[in-house]
């Protein structure tokens, strides 16, 4: 099977691998506490927060892809100040990717972690710090347990999601193979080719995957729904 | 300095706390009152889960006031809700050694084996879905969970209102047990007459968010100018002693200062201290000595006071001996007939004792 992908192909295959990855574990990191603050707080800018972060579910990619283009760009704010620290500016590089990535699937990271933690209640809390848990020990030994069932759905959405973005990638990193050419950029690149062999191979492989991710989504909440009964 | 003194504000949508007491550090105080007169709030006070403006000393230590405020984490309490609340990611065991852990070893009083031999959680302790106990099980756990902290004081808030008839008769002994053989305060937070005379030492009443009165339960049970005078359930605790058994007849003597009383066998060893409740409604008052009666119990007593209670009822306190009240609910037309009045000398028939261990 091997032999019908292109060693480019291959290649794409690794690196949204690897930046689907990496964008999980950074978008983990990032949403936990996010969706903590979320489902706790009782701030007025709650809400100005919350549509931030679901901002990127309604934007088309490309309009997301474009202002990152311009802020991560050397004439950017934060361009200048990647550069500034030696980064370099991040468009066209596997980094801008990343970042970019982050942002697009924040939404998919931070909702099903925030619905957990409200499903959670108080109570639990509550009932840990009268057992001598600090608030830290009682977010570790309490809230992140029963939260699994959330975080596991962040994780698959969260990676599923970034194997399958488009138009942010191009917009962000354009197609150069081995540092930004991923999988559906590759798919774009055949099909403009005309090579539909490959864009097959490839395009069949990604509807399996996104099946079978789905498969699994759908196991986790099933077991979700017979553990809270 | 071996006491609580509480007192809080608490203002929230049409609901205001407001309220002040003090209760000894010893024995079981009931916060007791209708639902929605506020004690959950003052029990969620006093454990800091609340935070209403007021101060709070337990034992000479200030837990609470003004800008001072112990976290909850940090207070020597142990809690038990309403609901067990066991946490449903730990197996049974490590429920209950949630807190014991967490604590510095040389604050554990208690140890885990003598908890779960105490509250008779032996079978249950290797369960690893904390979700498949009974409701009274469950409870037994929390309840476990909250002596292993230690705690100097205990908070309990409704603790048997979440369960069946048959779950808080299994409880309940171990509450009495509890009371009995563990030096630990308890705060008991209770809208259930029956359970309060069966458990407290101290009784705080509450309403519509205020303390209404505080004091020894038998003297507050006995007041004619409380609402808990107009309860149907409205009686008198005497505490007594097993003295002797009539083991033709299957009966028990009681002895308390002033008086004995005759109730159906109790199958534990003389001397054995007991509480009796004795509701109004049970006790009829007789001018003379009654003869004939089928009523074994006829205490001498004298009638101390009379209050209206309703329409068409009134109720007399009477005391027996030096120091033991109790409490007589019947009809004008009977006070009128017997003319009773403050100091008369009567006969109290008692026509049931309720016992509680």
């Amino acid at each position: 099977m091997m032999s019908m992908l292109t060693p480019d192909d291959l290649q794409a295959v690794t690196l949204t691998l690897k930046l689907a990855s990496l964008t999980t574990c950074v978008l983990l990191c990032i949403a936990t506490p996010l969706a903590w603050w979320l489902a706790g707080s009782g701030r007025w800018y709650k809400g100005l927060v919350a549509a931030l972060v679901a901002l990127p579910l309604v934007l088309p990619p490309t309009v997301l892809g474009f202002y990152l283009l311009l802020l991560l760009g050397p004439q950017g704010v934060v361009g200048e100040i990647t550069r500034a620290v030696g980064i370099g500016a991040l468009p066209f590089t596997f980094g801008g990717l990343v970042v970019g990535s982050v942002l697009f699937s924040l939404p998919f990271a931070v909702q099903p972690i925030q619905n957990a933690f409200e499903a959670i209640g108080k109570r639990p809390l509550e009932v840990a710090a009268t057992l001598r848990a600090t608030p830290w020990d009682r977010f570790v030994s309490v809230a992140l347990p029963l939260a699994r069932p959330g975080l596991l759905t962040a994780i698959i959405l969260a990676f599923a999601h970034t194997v399958g973005e488009f138009g942010v990638v191009l917009m962000l990193g354009g197609s150069i193979p081995g540092e930004t050419q991923v999988l559906s950029v590759a798919i774009y690149t055949h099909v403009e080719a005309m090579e539909y062999r490959e864009a097959h191979w490839l395009a069949g492989g990604m509807v399996l995957f996104s099946f079978l991710v789905l498969v699994g989504l759908y196991r986790v909440g099933g077991n979700w729904a017979k553990g809270a009964r | 300095m071996s006491c609580i003194q509480a007192q809080f504000r608490l203002q929230r949508d049409s609901f205001t706390l407001a309220a002040e007491f003090e209760a000894p550090m010893r024995g079981v105080t009931a916060l007791f009152g209708h639902s929605g007169s506020g004690k959950t709030t003052l029990l969620r006070c006093i454990a800091g889960l609340e935070r209403a403006p007021g101060s709070l000393q337990v034992n000479g230590e200030t837990w609470q006031d003004g800008r001072c405020f112990m976290p909850v984490h940090r207070r020597p309490l142990g809690y038990v809700f309403q609901e067990a609340s066991l946490f449903p990611h730990l197996s049974v065991r490590s429920n209950l050694e949630y807190g014991y852990r967490r604590i510095a070893a040389a604050q554990r009083k208690i140890a885990p084996d003598q908890v779960i031999e105490w509250l008779g959680l032996s079978h249950l302790v290797d369960r690893r879905d904390a979700n498949s106990l009974s409701g009274g099980e469950r409870q037994r756990v929390a309840i476990g969970r909250a002596l292993l902290v230690s705690p100097q004081l205990l908070l309990m808030d409704e603790p048997l209102s979440a369960l069946d008839t048959h779950s808080k008769q299994e409880i309940l002994p171990y509450l009495e047990r509890l009371h009995r053989e563990l030096d630990i305060p308890v705060i008991y937070v209770s809208h259930a007459m029956d359970e309060v005379a069966r458990l407290a030492d101290h009784l705080v009443l509450m309403e519509g968010g205020k303390v209404i009165a505080s004091g020894a339960l038998h003297d507050t049970l006995a007041r004619l100018d409380l609402p808990t005078a107009a309860f149907d359930d409205a009686g008198a605790v005497i505490e007594a002693e097993l003295a002797q058994h009539d083991e033709p007849y299957h009966l028990s003597r009681l002895d308390f200062p002033g008086g004995h009383l005759w109730v159906g066998k109790v199958e534990q060893p003389f001397g054995t201290r007991l509480r009796a409740r004795v509701l109004a409604r049970d006790v009829s008052i007789a001018t003379q000595a009654p003869q004939g009666s089928s009523i074994n119990n006829i205490l001498p007593a004298h009638v101390e006071a009379l209050s209206d209670a309703g329409p068409d009822k009134t109720m007399v306190k009477l005391r027996v001996g030096e120091s033991q009240a109790l409490l007589s609910r019947i009809t004008l037309r009977s006070r009128d007939v017997l003319a009773l009045q403050p100091g008369m000398q009567v006969y109290a028939q008692v026509k049931s004792v309720a016992l509680a261990a």
